[in-house]
């Protein structure tokens, strides 16, 4: 019998409060409820989260890998971007 | 646990070199990367040999992850006492967990769920052979912890670093969990050799009938495994099952005498020479008779995993059910 099944969700995990949520896997539920419960099983038994987010993998739209060059390598010659650009006098080069 | 070295040609029916004709442009990219030690991620271009090597590994893992619950999960309702009870619930728990990680994994390489599943209860994925022995007694899951578990730590803990980055990321949160299943079936048989003669007598027993096929776990020796080259040159194996076996026995010698138990091998000695511990012949044929199924217990095996996914159908049906109406009346509401 063709059966349909249960849709997959990204699990982002914040570990404490101060950090961010943070990619951890994935589980499938039938519903957000259902992800959540399953997420807290499957992803924290040793106190690992604080708090949970689940998100339907088909939700998440992700940048195309073979786009990498045109979406990243522009910032790579804008190196004035980063303080260490400026050498600065001995005296205040800790700035 | 639990992996084991299966890049074994019985196995491999549809492996096959990597298409160099599929993009060199592409092909040498992934090379670079490869050398340079770094990560694939799943959107990223990769040769189909890759890809197929890895669902394969990977779904092997996790199907001995989740077939692994059972010989252990035997002996939940028996435990001695409420602590190791609890302990040995939340490790067979843990051993759940892990299969689900590696599923994950797994199907970022575009292979659903159901489809993996479905190769393991119709027989055709294998999965580590060491389940496939009973667990006779208590002293079986001490035993479990210490040796399949260590052994399991060894072969796993390369993985952390293969180049498929959901299967390395999976397998470091498995190593965190793993010691804890050792150092629970150490503490078990720590208890049990402070007890009486039949309690000492009962660890010894499962030592005898767990150390062969726990070294087993390794894989065939280097000289006999086929994908081995294959493996290293795309960083999925880093160490070869010998060495792996070899660094598992050197440590584990050690650890039998504090327990004060004996290993089941007259040929075991300190080679001076070789800086490592000398061992008898691994019985093969035996190796080879459970991965092909004859083991004592392939079938009990895969029966009790159709029995629980026969049973939980109607469970995903309902649930599935229910999420949809929810989401319809939702609709309708809007
Ligand atoms: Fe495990
Ligand atoms: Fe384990």
């Amino acid at each position: 019998m063709e059966r349909k099944e249960w849709p997959l969700w990204e699990v982002f995990v914040r570990s404490r409060n101060g950090l961010d949520h943070k990619h951890c896997g994935s589980v499938h539920a039938p519903d957000a409820r259902l992800a959540l419960q399953v997420a807290r099983d499957v992803y924290t038994r040793r106190q690992e989260g604080v708090s949970i987010w689940v998100v339907q993998a088909d939700h998440i739209v992700a940048s195309d890998p073979d786009a990498k060059p045109e979406l990243f390598d522009p910032a790579e010659d804008k190196i004035y971007r980063h303080p260490t650009f400026y050498k600065l006098p001995d005296e205040v080069n800790h700035m | 646990m639990y992996t084991q070295a299966l890049d074994l040609p019985q196995q491999n029916p549809e492996g096959r070199p990597p298409s160099l004709a599929e993009n060199p442009a592409w092909q040498a990219e992934f090379d670079a990367k490869i050398d340079a030690g770094g990560f694939i991620e799943p959107k990223d271009w990769m040769p189909e040999a890759y890809r197929k090597t890895l669902v394969r590994q990977i779904s092997q893992h996790a199907h001995s992850e989740i077939v692994g619950m059972l010989p252990e999960g035997n002996w939940i309702s028996r435990a001695p006492t409420l602590k190791r009870k609890a302990i040995l619930l939340a490790k067979v728990q843990d051993e759940g967990g892990h299969g689900l990680y590696l599923y994950a994994a797994a199907e970022t390489l575009g292979v659903s769920r159901d489809k993996l599943t479905d190769a393991l209860l119709s027989g055709r994925a294998k999965y580590s052979s060491i389940f496939n022995y009973p667990t006779l007694s208590w002293a079986d899951v001490g035993v479990i912890g210490w040796l399949v578990d260590g052994a399991a730590i060894m072969n796993q803990i390369p993985l952390c670093k293969c180049s498929y980055g959901p299967y390395a990321r999976a397998m470091v949160r498995i190593c965190k969990e793993e010691s804890f299943h050792q150092r629970q079936g150490f503490d078990a048989l720590l208890q049990l050799m402070q007890g009486t003669e039949a309690q000492r007598e009962m660890v010894q027993d499962a030592v005898n009938r767990w150390w062969w096929p726990s070294i087993m776990m390794f894989g065939p020796h280097d000289s006999d495994s086929t994908h081995t080259g294959q493996n290293t040159r795309w960083g999925i194996k880093r160490i070869s099952n010998d060495d792996l076996r070899q660094k598992f026995i050197d440590a584990t010698v050690k650890q039998a005498e504090v327990l004060g138990v004996t290993l089941p091998d007259p040929e075991l000695k300190w080679n001076e020479q070789r800086g490592h511990y000398d061992f008898g012949r691994i019985d093969w044929e035996e190796f080879w008779n459970v991965v092909n199924g004859h083991g004592q217990c392939n079938v009990d095996r895969l029966a009790a995993r159709r029995k629980a996914w026969d049973d939980g159908a109607w469970v995903r049906e309902a649930a599935m059910a229910h999420a949809d109406k929810a989401a319809r009346r939702a609709q309708a509401a809007a």
